[in-house]
């Protein structure tokens, strides 16, 4: 079961359709080509994306939902939590390095 | 050569024909009986009378269901109209009881949307590039 959710995270076009994906969850196949082709420029046919998010699927990370004739695909981030839970994160009080938490990593 | 008529199967062509008059806003061309239920049924653009007409086809063919069936799940748009303003028409026709199968979007200088349009097929409206 982990090893479907690295390996799903292992490929940056799988990263970018999560992106998209936390941006506005309930898209369909053809959304989730559109904003690949025409907001990232990446050349993926319909068929490659659909495989991206078979794989996505498997791990958790994706989950499809049917409404009458349509078919929506929302993003499902709880499988991440195995990741913290396996190596847990610093404390932010405890930890003398640690950074401040926010939605974003903010290295700069 | 030019485009004078493309098509859309619909399920309904009296459906079909309120829904692209009364809703989207297009005026009927021609209305021809054909055979015993069927019409040669098409709609032009208020804008552009004399433009692309398009025709409001009957799905009686029994491929155009599964090849209907099979784009709209996958959310596919089978004609794209162009719109002034696309968050304005989606609130526009939203406001009619529009199903809409993906918001607008903005994708760099396009924005689209994508409709049901009640008779069978997903219809994307979209900005025409300035």
């Amino acid at each position: 079961m982990s090893d479907d959710l690295f390996k799903a995270l292992a490929d940056p076009t799988r990263r970018t359709i999560l992106d998209e994906l936390a941006e506005k969850s309930g898209q369909t196949l053809f959304e989730v080509c559109s904003r690949l082709a025409m907001k990232h420029r990446l050349g993926i046919s319909r068929q490659g994306v659909s495989q991206h998010l078979a794989v996505l699927e498997a791990a958790g990370l994706v989950e499809t939902r049917r409404e009458g004739r349509y078919k929506f695909h929302d993003l499902n981030t709880a499988p991440l939590r195995r990741i913290t839970e396996r190596w847990p994160l610093p404390h932010p009080d405890s930890h003398p390095h640690s950074r401040p938490s926010g939605p974003e990593d903010s290295t700069s | 050569m030019k485009i004078h008529l493309t098509s859309v199967f619909v399920d309904d062509q009296a459906k079909a024909e309120h829904f692209y008059t009364e809703i989207l806003g297009f005026v009927k061309k021609h209305d021809v009986p054909v055979g015993e239920e069927d019409r040669w049924l098409t709609v032009v653009s208020p804008d552009e009378p004399g433009g692309t007409e398009l025709l409001l086809e009957p799905a009686g063919h029994p491929a155009a269901r599964t090849y209907r069936d099979t784009l709209v799940q996958d959310g596919i748009p089978l004609a794209q109209f162009a719109v002034d303003d696309v968050q304005a028409e989606y609130e526009r026709l939203r406001g009619l009881g529009v199903r809409f199968t993906q918001e607008p979007l903005e994708m760099g200088d396009v924005t689209t949307a994508v409709f049901d349009d009640t008779c069978g097929n997903l219809i994307q409206i979209a900005t025409e590039p300035q």
